[in-house]
């Protein structure tokens, strides 16, 4: 049983991972990650590319609608715009991954920034839909601007190479995606121990008393736009990376909308819920593939019917978080965690 | 403050630190101030009393930035601060509670009052994204500050990491009142800071404010309906009713002003 947390100084008191306990846990998880690709199969890795990008895209998504309040239904448009961005960079201009990916980000972001323009006077329902124009608006350019896009048939991109080192696997990308992920997540959770993450949770509580503690609301909402969507870019250059090919369809609404699935399921203004809510996602659906398949070996004609069940389940999982955990899996997970500290006394 | 016990009066005391000449505000046809005036000592508790809808809380909010007038000025520490945006008030040493509490309910106690110091911190969005020694040292500073200067004043050590939320009404108060201690004023308003409160948090918050008045030489407006608190605290009365100042002195001059006495209670009328 843990007793308490004490600590000595106030920076102790201030670090992102507080007690041995976690830092532990950090230090396995970091070795398993590394360890993963070696043992997992083509297929687990696959997933877990899909995850990393979507759990990059997402953290951007939770720093605008989860902090700050800022509702976005345009949130796969800014990836696709990352991804175009990058993908250009690198068939056009020739730019190593290295330099492309944060292109990708940066014109992202400058998007972000217009889009968000609209914000200081909308909010709540009326700001979801001018983002979702944004949306059904990018969505057309990458379809029409075909001298840009390439059109429907997109643009391929070769492997990112670094040194004579092509990442031209999963395998190989995992590393690429998992190293930007951690240094990405470690930049959202220190930007919410200062000044500038405080002022995005002011501004999502309370924006007129906000104000009159000197948080400029423009530039703060404006801010939170352009980091989420920076995010969002970066999710769109190591998409490119990993799929080698950009098209139009990659980035639908649909997509837009498994975003918010991911921070509400996963905890909204929650950096471990990010994480949380990107694996759940995108796995259970493979996971309720995975039993359909096997179902439909035992008799054939389940598939007619299992098909739409795996929609209907994965829909009702989702309804079933807002309804009995809103807070999300992050929740859940620190309500293990304090039933193992107080262990073996109960509640 | 003339004993010799007592802290040296912070430098200035005594000079105007707040001076509101003519100030009038209406929405559409409703005068919600008509021509008021106000002067602020430095160093001393003032307070505006009046019946409800007399225009106490416009008053609060001109000066805060949050509305503005259209007629008057108001001059803080010399400066005309009339047309500069709320948001930039803070750094000049403007801070103020809410009469609803209007604490940030998703952060810590903590975290609410170390936004109080938001406008007097400077790290940037990169920075803070990479919380390098510059935004490490600020924040260290801060959580120093706060928790010497603050917290331990209030005598909130215990709800440090609490949410806002889980908080009574006189505790939230008392939060409120902390977070803009962390704005560093040098004029601090607040409105009705006691109300709803029972006996003993009406006590100690009366003596918070005495405390930050006397050991740390903020002025203090304050907007108040209980007559004892304001009678014992405060230094100048200014009453207003209907948006008008109807009477402005001591607190023994305004208790004995027939016109206050009319506002509060109505005049009799004989047959």
């Amino acid at each position: 049983m843990l007793i308490g947390n004490f600590k000595e100084t106030y920076a102790d008191d201030e670090a992102l991972f507080r007690t041995p306990a976690s830092r532990a846990g950090l230090a396995v998880l970091l070795a398993a990650a590394l360890v993963f690709p070696f043992v997992a199969s083509d297929y687990l890795l696959y997933l877990a590319d899909l995850v990393g990008i979507f759990a990059i895209a997402a953290l951007g998504l939770n720093i605008l609608t989860g902090y700050t309040g800022q509702i976005s239904l345009g949130h796969a448009a800014f990836v696709g715009v990352g991804a175009y961005a990058t993908a250009i960079a690198a068939t056009r201009l020739g730019l190593p991954f290295w330099l492309s990916v944060p292109a990708g980000g940066l014109v992202a972001c400058l998007a972000g920034a217009v889009v968000g323009l609209p914000s200081l006077r909308i909010k709540g329902l009326y700001l979801a839909i001018a983002t979702l124009a944004a949306q059904v608006i990018f969505e057309w350019v990458f379809t029409n601007w075909t001298g840009v896009t390439g059109g429907i048939r997109g643009l391929n991109v070769e492997p990112a190479g670094l040194f004579g080192f092509a990442f031209d696997s999963d395998r190989r990308v995992y590393f690429l995606v998992f190293g930007l992920l951690a240094l990405l997540a470690y930049g959202a959770a220190n930007l919410f121990r200062t000044r500038v993450g405080r002022a995005f949770i002011a501004v999502r509580d309370r924006d007129i008393s906000a104000e009159l503690m000197g948080i400029d609301l423009f530039r703060t909402k404006i801010m939170a736009f352009m980091i989420s969507s920076f995010y969002a870019g970066i999710a769109g250059g190591l998409w490119v990376y990993f799929a080698r090919v950009v098209t139009p369809e990659s980035f639908p609404l649909s997509l837009s909308i498994q975003f918010l699935a991911m921070i509400i399921v996963g905890g909204l203004g929650t950096i471990k819920g990010t994480l949380f809510g990107a694996v759940f996602v995108t796995l259970v659906p493979e996971g309720l593939r995975a039993v359909t398949q096997a179902a439909t070996r035992l008799s054939p004609d389940a598939m007619s019917w299992l098909a739409p069940m795996k929609e209907i389940v994965f829909g009702a999982m989702i309804v079933g978080f807002l309804v009995f955990e809103p807070h999300g899996l992050a929740e859940i997970w620190s309500r293990v965690r304090r039933f193992f500290w107080l262990w073996p006394f109960p509640k | 403050m003339e004993g010799g016990t007592e802290p040296a009066p912070a430098p200035g005391a005594g000079d105007v630190i707040l001076s509101i000449e003519r100030l009038s505000l209406a929405f559409g046809g409703v005068q919600a101030l008509a021509g008021v005036d106000l002067t602020v000592r430095r160093g001393s508790i003032a307070a505006i009393i009046g019946p409800n809808g007399a225009g106490k809380t416009s008053l609060l909010n001109c000066i805060a930035g949050f509305y503005r007038p259209q007629h008057g000025r108001i001059v803080f520490e010399g400066r005309d601060v009339t047309r500069v945006p709320a948001a930039r008030r803070p750094a000049l040493g403007l801070a103020r509670t809410f009469q609803n509490i209007a604490l940030f309910e998703g952060m810590t106690v903590l975290d609410n009052i170390k936004l109080g110091a938001h406008a007097h911190l400077e790290t940037g969005v990169f920075g803070a994204l990479a919380y390098g020694a510059g935004a490490r040292a600020e924040e260290e500073a801060l959580r120093d500050e706060v928790e010497r200067e603050i917290i331990d004043f209030l005598e909130i050590e215990h709800l440090r990491n609490r949410s806002v939320g889980s908080l009574s009404y006189g505790l939230q108060k008392r939060v409120e009142l902390a977070r803009a201690l962390a704005m560093r004023p040098r004029l601090l308003l607040l409105d009705e800071p006691i109300a709803g409160m029972n006996e003993e948090e009406t006590e100690d918050m009366a003596r918070f404010i005495l405390d930050i008045q006397e050991e740390r030489g903020v002025t203090v407006v304050l907007i108040e309906h209980d007559m004892g608190v304001v009678m014992d605290l405060c230094d100048r009365v200014t009453v207003l009713s209907f948006g008008e100042r109807i009477a402005d002195g001591t607190p023994a001059e305004v208790q004995a002003d027939p016109d206050v006495v009319t506002a509060y209670l109505g005049t009799a009328r004989v047959g």
